[in-house]
């Protein structure tokens, strides 16, 4: 590409700073002044000597990493397929397709871990395989939404003109739209990878007993062992790793970007035969699969040991179940408290992914340096930001331990690396000679990257934000750690519920996780609704 | 064309909040033991700052009463169970309100006390039990009182300095699907032992102790009936005998217990209440509990309440101390929290009485060997059994 001009339309400095200045500041201030502190006051050189020679150590590390590489590039090749439905076709059912895969991704770990272990052979079940086999289901959405978000924008003539020489569909997509997607494929890897290599509750609901990711040993350690400084050397252990794999990532993903004459949303209707048996096939296994785990839950809300009951739906008015007998979970205050957290968690993530994705590709170096900064909250523990915000913020003037806010802020610092994700690779594709043509048509260099560069960010900044709500709504890890009052979310009140004996608990559990489903898929198929009809430009 | 677009978004968003927060400044009262009466809330101390916005509202209107922060466990109910009701009439009777902090699990609760040690979260701990205690107290999480109800000698003497109060007690046993004995014709295990006996071959699923709480306990059960070098032949006959270990209790019994989950293994560790919870939760209702519990199997858990060191509000954090034990609250405990109180006294629920299994002679083990031991069993343990 054309980097002289590109310097010249690059925004002013101040510009640059200006946005960065949000998203350095939540980043410094929730982050990495909370875990600096906890490392300062727990971590000695003798836990880090202790953690290095300890042998489960590098039998964790090694674990970790072999089953997140495979994780990654199965989730990768299974989900590009309906991301490529979703992103080239139009066709009945597409929203709500992706909303139930979407669904999905905020789904309750014990939900979709359960419907795993209920699908597979008995062979491999609680193994290496049904952890990959749960990772490919909830991170479908991520491809879908990251991958599809440039896809449905290619420009269409390369690949027709592929066509036109005689190249076949195979070819055309391995050698024209697989290249122009690299920078939206690796950023979504980098996610995965990272969300795999992070991997808790999938580990410990599906995996073989005693399986360990360096995140279930740092929740271990911390929780069950009371060993903090532990967890805190394999905190630093795992962001080491993750650390260099999102560098590399990120120098790739830099070199792998060209401009393109980003078109307007390209989904067409199936028109022949075969094409319309192909969506047809397609979007039915997609279908099929994502429903497996919807279709589990929406069962075990109506199931009791002893028959049908409706005592699941029935009695989730937080009332009593037997004279005198209340569980203490009001499922409506659930879903309300949910829904509030996630539109602040939303408003923040985008507010400071936005800005940062704007910061991110207007500068060179300290934008990747900023994109890294920003993926790091998701490659640490929650439980060791969670104990890090306690100890920082318990003194005036920021004695914010209390705050109900850190409950969406957390959330927000997670949906961060997401917001960006979804965005930059658009906003890099932007072709620099429309800047420069601005420019030379007498703009501002401000004001040709306003008028040039705002406009194609909408689309990925509102795909952006569907996925910041989803993943609020779906949080646990941090939302545990910082909730205070014990039942604020649906993913909390379902947890609570499914672990405690009691068949109209269990089935309520299961009816309130297919509310959290129905919540999410139905924001998704608004915000598609919203933003997917019109192309813009 | 996308400026108003962005605009609508914007506007959207700010609807979504505002009327989630309008809502819930009725609903969202689960921050407020004392939910039916605002007196409860006041010009908190910093430590008993509220957590949901819908709270700031209330507080305004203040009270010259003081509001302490009951931190607790997970299963504790935040609101709406005649638990709450309980602390609702202290918060009536005293002018003391009790805010309810919910930490985590127990491990997870205690290493945050641990961490905050004199600039605590709260001013009252409410479910350190004896497998956590020693770590508690090395931590000096607590500043001793001794309340004046009285309490059985056995509990009390567990916290030797007075550091804190026990408040209830619970089992964690063998249980067994009652019907899937009977139609197999055999007769269900009766100690630890017979677990071992090919005849209960492949019957058996646990919890991991390194993850699972009741798994610990069952570990610890072992570790009681065996000794300290005992117990590793114990688990390799289970071992051999096809004993099924998973992650934690919801694993376990909805997954692979064959009366609850629909799985293959009809003998499980859960607890001595989880009988009566199988009737009082059944839906279709039964009239006979569908599960039994091995009573010499069962490894006793000791709740413990106490005052946190660095309270602002060592007086109320005392007065509320003994109101936990008194006999108001304790006969609220069977059938809001499944377990046994601490106060001898207290009558219980007819339904719990039926069906619940108190073991006579528990296992235990001392909390100072359980926590001095704790890295090492469990890994001896994982080498072991999963190795």
């Amino acid at each position: 590409m054309d980097r002289a001009g590109a310097r010249v339309n690059r925004p002013p400095a101040w510009l640059v700073a200006a946005l960065a200045a949000v998203p350095t500041t939540a980043l410094a201030l929730f982050y990495l002044w909370p875990l600096g502190t906890l490392f300062t006051e727990t971590l000695g050189a003798d836990a880090v000597a202790d953690t290095l020679r300890r042998a489960t150590t590098r039998e964790v590390l090694w674990f970790t990493f072999w089953q997140a590489v495979a994780s990654t590039g199965a989730t990768l090749v299974v989900g590009l397929i309906p991301a490529w439905l979703v992103a080239r076709y139009e066709f009945r059912g597409r929203g709500s397709l992706l909303g139930a895969v979407t669904a999905v991704f905020v789904l309750p770990t014990v939900v979709v871990g359960g419907a795993v272990l209920a699908v597979l052979p008995a062979s491999i079940e609680r193994s290496t395989c049904a952890i990959i086999v749960a990772h490919v289901l909830f991170n479908i959405a991520v491809v879908v939404r990251l991958v599809g978000a440039l896809w449905e924008r290619l420009p269409t003539d390369l690949s027709a003109a592929a066509a036109t020489l005689g190249a076949g569909p195979l070819d055309t997509m391995r050698h024209v739209t697989l290249p122009l997607l690299r920078p939206a494929l690796l950023a979504t890897a980098s996610a995965v990878f990272v969300l795999t290599f992070t991997s808790f509750g999938v580990i410990r609901v599906v995996g073989a007993p005693g399986t360990r990711t360096i995140e279930v040993e740092v929740w271990r350690r911390a929780t069950q062992l009371g060993d903090i400084p532990g967890a805190s050397a394999l905190t630093i252990v795992q962001l080491l790793v993750l650390g260099l794999v999102l560098a590399a990532t990120g120098l790739l993903q830099r070199r792998w970007t060209t401009s393109l004459d980003l078109a307007p949303t390209h989904r067409r209707r199936p028109r022949t035969r075969r094409e319309r048996s192909l969506v047809t096939a397609i979007g039915l296994t997609t279908a099929a699969v994502v429903i497996v785990p919807i279709a589990a839950m929406v069962i075990a809300s109506f199931s009791s040991p002893t028959g049908w009951t409706t005592a699941g739906w029935t009695d989730l008015d937080g009332g009593e179940i037997r004279p005198g007998l209340r569980v203490g979970i009001d499922p409506v205050a659930a879903v309300t408290a949910s829904l509030r957290f996630a539109a602040w968690a939303t408003l923040f993530a985008v507010l400071i992914g936005g800005l940062a994705s704007l910061a991110i590709t207007a500068a060179q170096r300290a934008g990747r340096l900023l994109d890294i900064g920003l993926t790091l909250p998701i490659a640490t523990s929650a439980v060791t930001i969670g104990l890090g915000l306690l100890i920082t913020f318990d003194t005036p003037p920021v004695d914010w331990r209390a705050e109900w806010w850190l409950v969406p802020v957390g959330q927000a610092l997670v949906a961060v690396p997401f917001v960006v994700r979804a965005i930059v690779p658009s906003l890099r594709a932007i072709d620099p000679q429309l800047r420069a043509a601005a420019s030379t048509l007498g703009a501002a260099p401000s004001r040709a990257w306003r008028e040039v560069v705002l406009p194609m960010a909408w689309r990925p900044l509102l795909a952006a934000a569907g996925l910041a709500g989803a993943i609020s709504l779906g949080e646990f890890g941090a939302t545990s750690m910082l909730s205070r009052s014990g039942n604020e979310t649906l993913p909390i009140a379902i947890e609570r519920l499914l672990g405690r004996t009691g068949a109209t608990l269990q089935a309520q559990g299961y009816a309130l996780a297919s509310i959290l489903a129905l919540v999410t898929g139905l924001l998704m198929i608004i915000a598609e609704r919203g933003t997917g009809r019109t192309g813009e430009r | 064309m996308t400026t108003p677009r962005l605009l609508a978004a914007v506007a959207a968003t700010a609807l979504i909040a505002a009327s989630c927060s309008a809502d819930t400044s009725d609903t969202g009262a689960t921050t407020t033991a004392a939910d039916d009466s605002s007196t409860a809330s006041t010009d908190a101390p910093s430590t008993a700052s509220t957590e949901a916005p819908s709270t700031a509202s209330t507080a305004e209107s203040s009270t010259d009463a003081t509001t302490i922060t009951l931190v607790t466990y997970d299963s504790f109910p935040a609101a709406d169970t005649s638990l709450n009701d309980a602390l609702a009439a202290f918060t009536a009777d005293t002018g003391i309100g009790v805010d309810i902090l919910v930490a985590g699990d127990t491990g997870t609760m205690v290493s945050k006390a641990a961490l905050t040690a004199g600039n605590p979260e709260g001013d009252v701990m409410w479910g350190v039990d004896n497998t956590f205690l020693s770590r508690a107290l090395d931590a000096e999480i607590f500043e001793p009182y001794s309340t004046s109800v009285e309490l059985p000698a056995e509990l009390v003497d567990l916290a030797p300095n007075g550091e804190v109060t026990p408040v209830d007690f619970g089992d964690v046993c063998i249980n067994y699907d009652i019907g899937w004995f009977a139609d197999n014709g055999l007769e269900p295990p009766s100690s630890l032992d017979d677990l071992a006996d090919p005849a209960y071959a492949d019957l058996l699923v646990v919890q991991n102790p390194a993850t699972s709480s009741p798994g610990f306990a069952f570990f610890l059960a072992t570790v009681d009936e065996y000794g300290e070098d005992g117990w590793s032949d114990y688990w390799t006959a289970l071992s051999d005998n096809g004993v099924a270990v998973v992650d934690g209790w919801t694993d376990a019994y909805y997954g692979d217990f064959t009366w609850a989950g629909g799985g293959d293994r009809p003998i499980v560790v859960s607890y001595g209440s989880s009988p009566p919870a199988e009737v009082l939760f059944a839906d279709p209702p039964v009239d006979t509990a569908p599960t039994g519990v091995v009573e010499s199997t069962c490894f006793r858990q000791v709740e413990f309440v106490g005052v946190l060191a660095g309270t602002d509000a060592p007086d109320e954090a005392q007065a509320l101390v003994d109101f936990l034990v008194s006999d108001a609250f304790q006969s609220e405990l069977a059938l809001n929290l499944f377990v046994y109180p601490a106060a001898p006294t207290v009558e219980l629920p007819q339904e719990f009485v039926d069906y619940a299994v108190v073991a006579e002679s528990p296992r235990s083990v001392d909390p100072t060997t359980i926590e001095s031991n704790r890295e090492a069993w469990i890994d001896e343990w994982t080498e072991l059994v999963l190795g």
